[in-house]
């Protein structure tokens, strides 16, 4: 039983069901149905067509359902004034769904959760394990959000930034359990690109691509963080660099930047560089101010000082973060490497000590408790 | 078999006799008390003795209900002298005594100098109902 054809057929499958009328609920459970019976018997009797036989079992098993419901004869007065299925039209069905489970009606967490499921075909089970909550928990949020949805017709423009954010936070969602949520992302961003011709979309393929390829040399084999400085560059996976590199410089000659393009670009450069003192850190503060025009943000105006450090010295970097505010996640840390950085180890010392009490993760907390520990050890000597 | 919570304190317990904060250990020494945790919770995973054990966050808000559209109130930033939890680790061991051994052998990780820190830790029984305990089934 091939479950990547299986996962790759789901979204076009319940489109399809959703197009001849279905209600988007109805159609999810039947395809589910039919997902189900596809795992019975394929291994016996695989198809010829297999989405053409998903389609069939999947419509069978919603009208059943709908015939056994009290609202039959609403629904069948609705599929009559549905167009007859024809064939299929020029744009992309998937491209719709992505739409739909990224509403703006949904809450970010909805949008996310409801994405893997239709989109990704992934099960309730996986999508619960994903993020460490019991499986009737993701279930509910799942039917919730499909509820929400309801009654969004699939004619309604949908707006690409709202999908592309979807897609990054299941990116940033890492993994656990048996699905790697950040491949997950890339996979579903490469059908995204595919589907639709947007100098965005290549963008994010493109920054997901150049973050992936650096992930196994993020940690080390104790579960400990390692800084980018730090980390082993044989590492680094350069065919997918390679590839992240390419789309990336295609979409940025069609003169259209976006936020993700730019960040790609702040991103390739780190991946271009053979050793960390190779960095070109004058053309990262480039693109950060071009990143801090489109988005004005204050995680962004952080990353440039850290930059302008690397490229101006510590003391400009240090200049550069006085107007950013206090409360922001991070900056102590960035205040204490660039105080490092000037020669000043007691105040670093004592302000990684300061972020880590702020840290938001252990990894994160234990990397800058080590950096305070080793900052008070050269202090003592 | 029967559950017990093991607490780590960041205050609110009493000082551990090997008492230096983690930031004045060396990087290595730091790295083994990390190691030692890991490898205790390793060991009870194979014993079939772990259920779950987590790490929080120091900062904390106290919230309570105070009257229908009216702000939650909390104790704002000044929780110096509060009891903060660190972390938790669930155990599910045969015996209240095998808890007292593995709480003791988890408050020896070491810490300055390679020391075991002597960290106080607390141990608390989980309440469960006993499906033969016939006062749990009142007319049952």
């Amino acid at each position: 039983m091939d479950e990547a054809l299986l996962r790759s057929l789901t979204p076009s499958v319940l489109t399809v069901l959703v197009r001849r009328g279905a209600d988007f609920a109805a159609a999810e459970d039947a395809v589910q149905d039919a997902l189900v019976e596809a795992v019975r018997v394929w291994p016996a009797d695989p198809p010829r067509d297999a989405k053409g036989w998903l389609v069939t079992v999947a419509w069978r098993k919603f009208l059943d359902a709908t015939r056994s419901d009290a609202s039959r004869r609403r629904r069948e007065d609705h599929v009559e004034e549905e167009p007859a299925p024809g064939p299929a039209p020029a744009v992309d069905d998937t491209l719709q769904l992505y739409f739909l489970c990224a509403h703006p009606s949904l809450t970010p967490s909805s949008a996310v959760a409801l994405t893997l499921r239709a989109v990704g075909g992934l099960t309730t089970r996986q999508i619960a394990q994903a993020y460490l909550v019991p499986e009737a928990t993701m279930a509910q949020r799942i039917s919730r959000a499909k509820r929400t949805v309801s009654g969004v017709r699939f004619d309604q423009p949908g707006d690409v930034a709202t999908v592309l954010r979807v897609l990054y936070l299941v990116f940033n969602e890492g993994y656990s359990g048996d699905v790697d949520l950040a491949a997950e992302a890339i996979r579903l961003t490469r059908q995204l690109v595919a589907a639709i011709d947007h100098p965005e979309v290549a963008g994010l393929l493109a920054l997901m691509l150049l973050h992936h390829a650096r992930r196994a040399s993020r940690t080390a084999s104790d579960g400990s963080l390692v800084p980018l400085a730090e980390q082993d560059r044989t590492r680094w996976d350069t065919a997918a660099i390679a590839e992240g590199v390419r789309i990336l410089q295609s979409a940025l000659a069609r003169d259209r930047l976006g936020e993700f393009q730019a960040q790609a670009a702040i991103a390739a450069l780190h991946a271009d560089a053979p050793t960390a003192e190779e960095t070109d850190w004058v053309q990262i503060v480039e693109w950060y101010d071009e990143l801090a025009r489109l988005t004005d943000s204050p995680v962004v105006r952080l990353n440039r000082a850290v930059a302008v450090g690397e490229a101006d010295g510590p003391r400009a970097g240090l200049a550069a973060l006085a107007a950013i505010e206090d409360s922001l996640p991070r900056r102590t840390a960035a205040a204490a490497y660039l105080h490092e950085r000037a020669g000043d180890v007691s105040t670093a010392a004592g302000l990684y000590a300061e972020a880590a009490h702020k840290a938001p993760d252990l990894a994160e907390r234990d990397y800058l408790t080590r950096q305070a520990a080793r900052l008070n050890a050269r202090l003592r000597n | 078999m029967a559950k017990y919570l093991l607490l780590k304190h960041y205050r609110g317990a009493p000082a551990p006799a090997n008492d230096v904060p983690m930031e004045q250990w060396t990087p290595e020494e730091i790295s083994a008390h990390v190691q030692y945790m890991r490898d205790f919770a390793d060991r009870l995973v194979k014993t079939g003795e772990y259920v779950d054990g987590q790490a929080l966050a120091p900062e904390g808000t106290w919230v309570r209900y105070d009257g229908e559209g009216r702000p939650p109130v909390t104790d704002g930033p000044f929780a110096e002298t509060k009891d903060l939890i660190a972390g938790w680790m669930v155990i599910d061991v045969d015996s209240y005594e095998r808890a007292l051994e593995l709480a003791g052998e988890l408050s020896a990780a070491p810490g300055a100098g390679g020391k075991p820190i002597h960290e106080w830790l607390e141990l608390r029984p989980f309440y469960a109902a006993s499906p033969t305990d016939p006062e749990c089934h009142p007319g049952g």
